[in-house]
């Protein structure tokens, strides 16, 4: 079929920020499907709230608007731009969700919008779950028995019938929030009642658990014409019971014979074909390890996670022929993207292993719930590919970048514990089922714990098993073969053989034992292909031909964690592009199935692979670029430096003496000192006793961290010894290796530069603004451009401090500070030698293409010759605010108070003429309701309350009503301003648990007192406002920033002969 | 124990054995199917070759009682990345190294098989030969270079002698040229009356029987080695409708007059899209042949292109204008491989009940 004519215009909704659920995989499906629109002739019109994206480049589309993915501003981008039609199937849950309340809006119709690609019939058909079982009872497909409620009641009623365990899994939910398995009334009564709140249509499906099942995804595709192919199958190790975002999941499948994966596959294609897709769609399905009896769990009628995996996976680009099919081309007569001669109408067929693993945020937070269910819990994913499955499945383990580097705990456990670990999943199972077997538990007795199919178990034993083959025999060649074509990391072998992990691999070089590329070509080898898409295995035949032009070789920044996020991902792609502009072949390493870096169109070459010294050294010896970009990659790259510099390989841009002295505290305050920039006191102290002494004598409070660390991973604000003590215990590992770094904490306003910088001159694209004082971790604040109250003499300090550290510290390519504003001083707080997190907004709000720049500049233009200066780009018009998104929701157990610590999962970007209506967007399109009227809740530590007066004051003056437990309620009475008293947790109900929980105020307000007794009611305070939904703002400057929306909102009310009270 | 392969172009592939540890010498194709691997050594077509499978990991799910194609195994060698020493589904009888050993079938294991396919797909299928170590390659070479590879494959994987399924349904002759359990499976699946004969039934062997169909059955090999069987389907081709599939479907078109060729590397495996002219609907299908039915050869006839391979073009499907008479090249009872086609048989049944009611034939 041709494709459609009558449409010029297609309007595409983005996923919005990255959270929890819903993260990066929809940044390279968008990106991919723009482009496929506009390479057919259409005109694109992008809306969607997340700046660090690709996707909102405006290359990408047409028009792109950067608004808040909300029924309001894309009514308003629809009524001025008239699309003729929509296409939503490719934003996530958000997009789809935005959809449909635009269309039960009549906004679609008003403006005469067609929905293309799978109809809204369809979607909702899919994801209601009530006329989902009735589709599948209408098509003969088994489903688990089950239960809508809508109430507790309801909830009874279902169990008292078929019996725990069950599953509540709330309708229109990202992700799964709010789901869970109930093995008793407590826990119903718990996820029953949250889920209900959580799910915006009020409903939760209830569900024979079926647990323990194998848990199978198809990932199908289906045109107009009715032509329908499965893309790819997945099998995940975990089965069913935990979320498959938070499973292990191997493609192909493989404990399923043929007759199995075609029992599935026929079930799969008849629900497709049943609803109408057209597009991509994943189909989940539960298979009884004993029986041909299998479930349909769920259909997501949309591009996923899993069809982002899928496709990396196989190679087949699902996103992008997903938008094709949507304006009426079909399967048939479009070719294969990979091999170009053959076409997308087929089933991609593996000849390798993939295994992704998730990455989890419990690093970061160590109080959260580590158990593993339903709510997905994962902020990215790994992936690997091996010829064997030890090799695939090893490979992911050591590019999930935790320092771990082989199936190992980093701790001792008791069996006990060990047996717990594996009967009750948590992210670290694997690591426990291979230290099980190393203390000779059988695949018997693993299994029964975990019911894990005894084929991953009995993979895991053989690695385990090899382990002692190795230690028996130190230096064998042979052996070490084989290790290696298990997959066994250079680190794990020397461990076996008590040598250094450079020794080993000297001695693999010496007896030729070197990885080979294979190509990933969906055919397995059947046609010619040349998709420059390749991992490394160790077998016969290299695939991967360098070619003779020179080349560069970017690492990418691994998968999606708290303080490493889409940006990093952004920033290389950029590079690569820069690199391809610059006349060199561009290599790019990395593992991250989600992002945009690894879509194979994106680089001239894409290696899959860990991040690992040894795996990208692989690639360096084989490819022989002209030198390594490790700018870009975050943390991920830099830390590789130091190796990659020591194994003489060059490091373009910033050199690593430089680097090491921007990272470096101790060169750092020395640079700073010569160049007279002042920072706050501080010193690196190696021991717990010269921690101390330190604070004690640039005073307190002081700000506490491990040096070398990304996202403020550990930093804490300290204000006496005694916490500094408990810091140092608990918090950190203290040697002369890992010092600790303590600094003055200043509280100020705190500032963010990014520059770009050829060593000659340095080009400052802007200045940012944060709202939240320092101490607030810069990724968790909302941050303003242009700054809005600073003086042009601080601007100019700090331009002249920029370039005065771009040259003192020789940058070449980009840098980013971060300043704070204290007593109208500046200091620096911290540089960072590389890409920010910033970069993606500043380069999309200044129109400076920063990345490029950086690599054009890294790989030796100079900023004049490409037509940049020294000093400050004049600023833009219009205030652009940056502002965070959490996804505490799902991650129970989570203090959400904000601190020096990153806790953001995303961010979304909000623009306007005016900095309250910027800050409006902003707030919106971080998920914050606005509501121009109702109640504030304050709970204010003693330290605060002063501050806090004015604020509860101008609550009042628009009209709040104003509720606070006593003490601050006191603190408020004697400021004149009338509050009504909540009662605290302990002193009777209601109490102001109840009163968040019955939604009787609309912004809760809670400040942190550093008393360990009263932290906890906080705590419980903080969590029950976020499970709820309620705003809840842990610092006084956001409070403030929402009081400017809300004022700048709102009309004021006063009788005549009334005074604003305290005027 | 280490064993090796050795190909005709002198490449040598070293590997671990598994199953047989006897020489053997067959022609070398690759199958991209990723499950399926029980139902592919025991499908009859392989006689005469050894398989490399493309997945890397085989042996997976084991070998259990219901997946067989045939009662006894014809390929002659099978060659993988890794076979799986402790298979786990709930059907699961024996490993495949336990199986190939009691069907004394050889194997290889540990080969970059990516490397052998892409050799295949450069120079063609070619001969080669599993033997132990002691061999050298030039020795190899040379004995394969003068072994000529067998031409009879489809007499000895056919029937000897006549038999029944009896059914209920349409009485349907199916010539077991090396006939895959699934083509009975699925005329049983329709309650046909099912009478097996062997390759080289007669003319007057099928009318006798009084068909209501006659099906032909894939099998092994090139369909010019199965001159007897060309002047059967002459024979009762117009008398009584017919279905053929892969060797059947080449030897009817042979029999209407039309050529066949030997492909590069063939089409084997769970995935090739196959075109349906008439509707434009394309079915994933599973496939296993190494010849093909040329197009300007039908020029001359009266048959018609009904079905194409997407992505090669090739003849995947032909009806004959005048009689009632359809073949496909691929395999639509699947068994491995996807069940899209599987309507085909409903097709013949259509076929079957068309032509009984146009003659007023009055049989059950």
């Amino acid at each position: 079929m041709p494709k459609r004519q009558d449409i010029e215009t297609i309007l595409v909704i983005g996923s919005g920020p990255i959270v929890i659920g819903q993260a990066a995989e929809f940044d390279y499906a968008g990106t991919q499907a723009c482009l496929a629109l506009k390479e057919e002739g259409y005109k694109v019109i992008l809306v969607n709230s997340n700046p660090a994206t690709i996707m909102t480049d405006t290359q990408i589309a047409d028009k792109v608007y950067m608004e808040p993915l909300t029924l309001e501003f894309v009514a308003r981008v629809i009524r001025k731009e008239r699309p003729d039609a929509i296409l939503p199937t490719l934003g996530g849950q958000t997009g789809l969700n935005l959809a449909v309340e635009l269309a039960k809006a009549g906004v679609l119709e008003e403006c005469g919008v067609e929905i293309l690609g799978t109809k809204l019939e369809a979607i909702e058909k899919a994801e209601d779950r009530e006329q989902f079982r009735a589709l599948m009872n209408e098509l003969g497909e088994p489903v688990p028995e089950s239960a809508i409620v809508h109430s507790l009641q309801e909830a009874y009623a279902f169990v008292e019938q078929i019996g725990y365990p069950v599953i509540v899994r709330p309708a229109f939910t990202l992700g799964g929030t709010g789901g869970g398995i109930c093995t008793n009334e407590e826990e119903l009564i718990d996820i029953v009642s949250s889920g209900l709140k959580m799910s915006p249509v009020h409903q939760c499906l209830l569900e024979k658990s079926i647990a323990g099942y194998k848990e199978i995804e198809y990932e199908v595709m289906r045109d107009a014409k009715d032509n329908a192919i499965v893309v790819c199958n997945m099998e995940n190790i975990d089965p069913v019971g935990i979320h498959t975002g938070d499973s292990i999941v191997v493609a192909p499948s493989q404990t399923l014979s043929d007759r199995e994966y075609q029992l599935l596959r026929n079930a799969s294609l008849r629900i497709i074909r049943a609803l109408g897709i057209e597009g991509g769609c994943n189909v989940q399905l539960a298979l009884d390890p004993h029986s041909f009896q299998y479930y349909v769990i769920e259909v997501n009628p949309r591009v996923s996670r899993s069809s982002a995996l899928a496709s990396k996976a196989t190679g087949y680009p699902i996103a992008k022929l997903a938008a094709k099919i949507a304006v009426g081309l079909t399967l048939d007569e479009m070719m294969n993207p990979v091999t170009g001669k053959t076409y997308a109408c087929f089933e991609p067929t593996l000849d390798y292993v993939v295994t992704k693993i998730p990455r989890f945020p419990f690093d970061k937070f160590e109080s959260a719930n580590r158990h593993l269910g339903t709510q997905m819990k994962a902020t990215g994913e790994v992936m690997a590919i091996g010829r064997t499955f030890e090799e695939s499945l090893l490979k992911a383990v050591r590019s999930l970048e935790t320092n771990v580097y082989h199936l190992e705990l980093k701790e001792q456990v008791d069996d006990a514990l060990l047996q717990k670990r594996i009967q009750k999943a948590g992210d670290e199972r694997p690591f426990y089922i291979a230290e099980a077997f190393r203390r000779g538990v059988t695949v018997e007795q693993v299994h029964a714990w975990s019911q894990i199919d005894p084929f991953f178990l009995t993979k895991i034993a053989d690695i385990v098993k090899y382990e002692s083959v190795l230690r028996e025999h130190v230096g064998d060649i042979d052996v070490l073969k084989k290790a290696k074509e298990m997959g066994f990391s250079d680190v794990a072998i020397a461990k076996c053989w008590h040598m250094a992990e450079r020794d080993v691999y000297e001695i693999r070089k010496r007896a030729c034992i070197t990885p080979v590329y294979k190509m990933v070509d969906t055919c397995a080898a059947e046609f010619e292909s040349e998709t420059p898409y390749y991992y490394s295995t160790y077998e016969e035949e290299n695939e991967s031909l360098v070619t003779p032009r020179e080349s560069v070789v970017v690492l990418g920044s691994g998968p999606i964690r708290i303080g490493q996020g889409i940006e990093f991902d952004y920033a290389t792609v950029h590079s690569v592009w820069a690199i391809k502009e610059a006349g060199y072949e561009a290599i790019i390493i990395n593992n991250n199935p989600e992002t945009v870096s690894t879509d194979f169109s994106i680089s001239d070459k894409l290696y899959f692979e860990p991040l690992t010294i040894e795996d990208v050294m692989h690639v360096i010896d084989l490819e022989q670029p002209i030198g390594v970009i490790v700018q870009f990659g975050g943390q991920t790259a830099i830390n590789l430096a130091a190796e990659l510099a020591a194994r003489g390989v060059r490091i373009l841009g910033t050199s690593l003496e430089d680097l090491d002295r921007a990272e470096n505290r101790d060169k750092f305050e020395r640079t700073l000192a010569q160049l007279g920039i002042p920072q706050p006191k501080g010193k690196t102290a190696f021991s717990v006793e010269e921690a101390v002494r330190i604070a004690e004598d640039i005073g307190y409070p002081v700000l506490v961290r491990p040096s070398y660390v990304l996202g403020g991973r550990a930093m804490e604000i300290v204000y006496k010894k005694e916490e500094l003590l408990h810091y140092m215990e608990h918090a950190v590992k203290v040697n002369p290796q890992h010092p600790v770094l303590i600094d003055r904490y200043l509280i100020g306003k705190e500032i963010e530069v990014d520059a770009i910088s050829d060593g000659e001159d340095v080009f400052i694209p802007g200045i940012m603004e944060h709202i939240e004082r320092a101490g607030v971790h810069s990724g968790d604040s909302i941050a303003v451009y242009p700054p809005q109250t600073l003086t042009r003499d601080i601007k100019q300090k700090i331009v002249d401090y920029t370039i005065a550290l771009a040259k003192g510290l020789r940058i070449v390519g980009l840098l980013n500070i971060q300043f704070v504003l204290y007593d109208g001083d500046v200091y620096v707080l911290e540089v960072n030698p590389r890409s920010s997190r910033t970069v993606p907004f500043l380069s999309k709000i200044t129109n400076v293409p920063m990345a490029n720049l950086a690599t054009k500049v890294i790989l030796g233009a100079k900023l004049k010759e490409l037509g940049y200066y020294t000093g400050l780009k004049e600023e833009s018009e219009g205030v652009y605010v940056k502002a965070p998104v959490f996804s505490f929701a799902k991650l129970r157990n989570v203090d959400i108070s904000l601190g020096p610590e990153m806790k953001s999962t995303g961010e979304v970007i909000g623009k306007d003429d005016t900095f309250a209506k910027a800050l409006y967007k902003g707030l919106v399109a971080s998920g914050i309701h606005i509501r121009p009227y109702g109640a504030v809740l304050l709970t204010i530590a003693d330290k605060d309350k002063e501050e806090a007066i004015d604020i509860a004051r101008r609550f009042y003056n628009i009209g709040y009503q104003l509720l606070a437990t006593n003490g601050t309620a006191q603190t408020l009475r004697e400021a004149n301003i009338p509050v009504t008293v909540v009662e605290k947790i302990h002193t009777g109900t209601p109490n102001i648990l109840d009163v968040i929980r019955q939604g009787e105020a609309q912004v809760v307000i809670n400040t942190l007192t550093k008393g360990k007794e009263t932290e906890s009611d906080g705590f419980r305070i903080r969590r029950e406002a976020v499970e709820n939904g309620i705003p809840c703002l842990t610092s006084l400057d956001t409070a403030k920033a929402m009081l400017l929306v809300l004022e700048a909102m709102t009309f004021s009310t006063t009788a005549m002969t009334e005074k604003k009270v305290g005027v | 124990m280490k064993r090796q392969l050795i190909l005709e172009d002198g490449t040598r592939f070293v590997g671990e054995a598994f199953g047989s540890e006897r020489q053997t010498i067959g022609e070398v194709v690759f199958n991209t199917g990723m499950t399926g691997y029980q139902e592919i050594l025991t499908d009859p077509s392989y006689c005469g070759q050894i398989v490399t499978m493309t997945y890397p990991l085989i042996g997976n799910y084991g070998i259990n009682r219901d997946d067989f194609e045939s009662i006894e195994p014809h390929v002659f060698g099978f060659i993988v990345k890794e076979a799986c020493t402790s298979p786990s589904n709930w059907r699961s009888e024996l490993t495949i190294d336990e199986y190939l050993r009691t069907k004394n079938i050889p194997g290889l294991a540990g080969v970059d098989t990516r490397k052998l396919t892409r050799i295949i797909r450069q120079y063609g299928t070619l001969k080669g030969m599993i033997c132990d170590m002691d061999v050298s390659v030039s020795e190899a070479v040379a004995y394969l270079k003068e072994t000529e590879l067998a031409r009879d494959q489809v007499k000895r994987v056919s029937t000897k002698s006549p038999y029944a399924s009896p059914g209920r349904g349409h009485r349907v002759v199916l010539i077991d040229f090396g006939m895959k359990h699934g083509i009975l499976r699925e005329l049983n699946k329709r309650h046909c009356d099912v009478v097996v004969l062997p390759y080289n039934a007669t003319t007057e062997d099928v009318l006798q029987l009084h068909p209501d169909g006659v099906m032909l059955s894939n099998g092994p090999g090139d369909p010019k080695d199965v001159p007897e069987a060309i002047d059967m389907i002459r024979g009762v081709l117009g008398r009584v409708p017919l279905f053929g599939i892969c060797l059947g479907h080449q030897l009817f078109a042979l029999a209407c007059g039309a050529n066949t060729e030997k492909m590069k590397f063939g089409h084997r495996g769970s995935n090739h899209p196959v075109k349906h002219i008439e509707t434009g609907k394309v079915a994933i299908t599973s496939q296993n042949h190494g010849y093909t039915v040329t197009e300007q050869s039908l020029v001359h006839t009266r048959l018609e292109v009904t079905h194409i391979a997407l992505n090669d073009g090739t003849i995947e499907g032909l009806r004959h204008r005048d009689v009632p008479a359809f073949t496909v090249q691929y395999h639509p009872e699947a068994s491995p491989g996807p069940e899209d086609a599987n309507g085909l048989f409903d097709d013949f049944m259509a076929m079957i009940e068309q032509f009984k009611k146009e003659r007023g034939v009055v049989h059950a």
